[in-house]
């Protein structure tokens, strides 16, 4: 027993000292062949100098992306009009648009779709809505930095680490029994004695699924916003609050206006995560119990029931529903920056 | 500017109108701390509901809620123990998470910068067409580029039958997972970058070219190491991505146990129902720290970085 524990530790220390060496050997590779290549471009003069600079230091990022995501956009835009099935598929054929229509008319798709859009109403509204209130109240406060830290923290978790904190707020235990999950003792406590199980109850499971998003992503919009409110000048405040506004009216009147362009990016951009979320339905129920979202059953069909072509239309209406959002808030980046 | 730090104008005491208006301004400002207060704590909770059931028993943290413990406090290692030394515990998935994170975060600072260099201070025709281009790539989702990419990792880049490039060879090792990454960082990676390189003062550079200093030794010697606080930003930010990712990983790391992530892992764990449920809440505490703790020290250099990519340009 003890024997084969410690051969099992060993074994686990081998594997991780493998894993590390190799990792430092292609770090350490990288850099060396970066090395290599300055010095040895390094002694080129003359002429040839600016050109052969330019293709070292541009080359790697264009090829990269290139390859990575020019070539692949294409080739999924290509997909999504052939019926390829399973991946590597080769006598496959264009059926033009079928697979839009299916994802338009298929009624589980559809819910998908439908579902998706939701998310997309209700949670960049809500997570912007808790981050602007608490940017407002820490913008007048002295000690802000620790409730600021608090709401901001949840930014670093993953969205597995996430989905695993709030199944113990979740989690159902028959009545009866004394109850684990944070959210079935409040709502006991308050005196509702037979709560539904929470996350395969439907619809209630996408709104808790929702919050769990939205606990996220206040705090980002609380940082972003609190940088807009505290540059907006002093002298502006001062004047608006000599002519009277205070609180609510100030607020209205003169920090939301001042703030709209960034309240719009911080809108826009915490809409594109949303539209891509998929690691928080894929942990908690795998999209079952009607909680499936675009990026779930995309995954899915790409990867798991093999209908590739479908799962590639889904990536394209994907694509098309950020490709707005992503060129509006170039365009409010770029008029900021005209203004500066 | 708030009644805090205002000095008091008036010594004399208030009355009428103006000591209401003083006593409702005190108030809203009390009132205020506490809603601050009471989100933050809200915020806080399921995070330290996890905290506290990863120190109990398996026996209490499957029976009674973890605030329970307040009442009966009961502590135990068991939870991290097998965790941390039983077959499919955390420590082979934490060290992939480290082996896919490091370089994942260094390949792209290296790339990114030298791109952002040469397109801010090699002026040539087209750098400003690149540098659009590049940062409008940000519209691909990398779900778009899943299935392709994986294809071209293991059959190499073919159009209409030819092979265009052949397969890298990388197909079943971590190589894939970090090229990935780099691909998809790059966009945001070249805009944060450039736009901090181009904003060094020209007459250093200026003044190094004059000095005889070729365009690839200025890179090395002035604006890397000037650019610090920029890549430190970017650093951060890729590093709490790719640790936190979990598509990517699933996609190229496959089903393959000893190439996965935490994050891989955690989620076979919570999909496993019932089978590993004690083990949750160490494990899932495990897996948040490293960001956290990441997140928490270098919170500075990822605040400026989040408002350089969103707001400011």
């Amino acid at each position: 027993m003890a024997t084969a524990y410690l051969l099992m530790a060993s074994s686990t220390a081998g594997q991780a000292a493998t894993t590390l060496l190799g990792v430092i050997e292609a770090v350490g590779g990288f850099i060396a062949i970066l090395v290599i290549v300055f010095f040895v471009a390094g002694r080129a003069t003359g002429r040839l100098q600016k050109p052969i600079a330019v293709v070292i230091c541009l080359g790697p990022a264009l090829f990269l992306v290139t390859l990575g995501l020019i070539i692949p956009a294409i080739t999924t835009i290509n997909n999504s009009l052939k019926n390829q099935q399973f991946l590597g598929q080769l006598d496959t054929q264009y059926i033009g648009f079928k697979n839009y229509t299916y994802a338009f008319t298929d009624p589980t798709t559809q819910q998908t779709i439908l579902r998706t859009v939701l998310w997309l109403l209700i949670v960049p509204a809500a997570a912007v809505a808790v981050g602007l209130l608490v940017a407002l109240l820490v913008d007048r406060m002295k000690y802000s930095s620790v409730p600021k830290t608090m709401i901001f923290l949840p930014t670093a978790i993953s969205f597995v680490g996430a989905a695993v904190i709030w199944s113990y707020v979740y989690n159902y235990v028959t009545p009866s029994q004394p109850q684990t999950g944070l959210l079935s003792e409040i709502v006991m406590k308050l005196g509702w004695s037979n709560p539904p199980n929470w996350l395969i109850t439907a619809p209630t499971n996408t709104f808790l699924e929702m919050v769990i998003m939205i606990w996220i992503q206040a705090g980002f919009a609380m940082v972003v916003l609190g940088a807009a409110l505290k540059a907006i000048p002093d002298e502006v405040i001062e004047s608006a609050r000599l002519d009277g506004a205070e609180g609510f009216t100030l607020f209205r009147t003169v920090q939301i206006p001042m703030i709209r362009n960034t309240l719009v990016v911080v809108l826009t951009t915490v809409m594109i995560t949303t539209l891509k979320v998929f690691d928080i339905v894929f942990t908690i129920n795998n999209g079952n119990f009607d909680t499936d979202v675009l990026a779930r059953q995309m995954y899915a069909d790409m990867f798991v029931t093999s209908q590739v072509s479908r799962g590639s239309a889904l990536a394209v209406i994907l694509f098309l529903a950020v490709t707005p959002l992503v060129f509006y808030n170039i365009r409010q980046l770029r008029r900021e920056r005209e203004t500066r | 500017m708030s009644s805090t730090t205002a000095p008091p104008a008036v010594q004399r005491p208030l009355t009428g109108t103006a000591a209401v208006k003083a006593v409702r301004k005190r108030l809203s400002g009390s009132l205020a701390s506490v809603l601050v207060i009471a989100i933050g704590v809200m915020w806080t909770i399921p995070t330290f509901g996890l905290f506290i059931n990863s120190f109990r028993s398996k026996e209490d943290a499957a029976t009674t809620g973890w605030w329970v413990f307040f009442l009966h406090p009961s502590f135990s290692l068991s939870g991290y123990d097998q965790v941390l030394t039983s077959q499919g515990g955390l420590i082979i998935p934490l060290v992939n998470s480290l082996a896919i994170t490091i370089p994942a975060t260094i390949i792209p600072i290296f790339v990114a910068s030298m791109a952002g260099y040469s397109l801010a201070w090699m002026r040539f025709r087209g750098s400003d067409a690149i540098f659009f281009a590049l940062f409008a790539l940000q519209v691909v989702p990398l779900q778009m580029a899943l299935v392709p990419l994986q294809q071209y990792y293991v059959h190499g880049l073919q159009i209409a039958g030819v092979t265009i490039l052949p397969s890298p060879g990388v197909n079943g090792t971590l190589t894939q997972i970090w090229l990935s990454h780099t691909m998809f960082s790059l966009p945001l990676a070249v805009f944060l970058l450039h736009n901090f390189i181009a904003q060094l003062p020209s007459s250093l550079i200026e003044a190094a070219r004059v000095d005889g200093a070729s365009h690839l030794r200025i890179f090395r010697s002035i604006v890397l190491p000037l650019s610090m606080p920029a890549i430190a930003s970017f650093s951060i930010f890729q590093f709490l991505w790719v640790w936190n990712d979990l598509l990517v990983a699933k996609t190229f790391g496959g089903s393959n146990p000893d190439m996965q992530p935490v994050t891989a892992r955690m989620q076979s764990l919570v999909g496993s129902y019932g089978a590993h449920q004690e083990l949750l809440a160490p494990a899932g505490f495990l897996t948040i720290v490293i960001p956290l703790i990441v997140f928490l020290s270098l919170q500075r250099y990822f605040v400026r970085g989040l408002l350089a990519g969103s707001v400011k340009g």
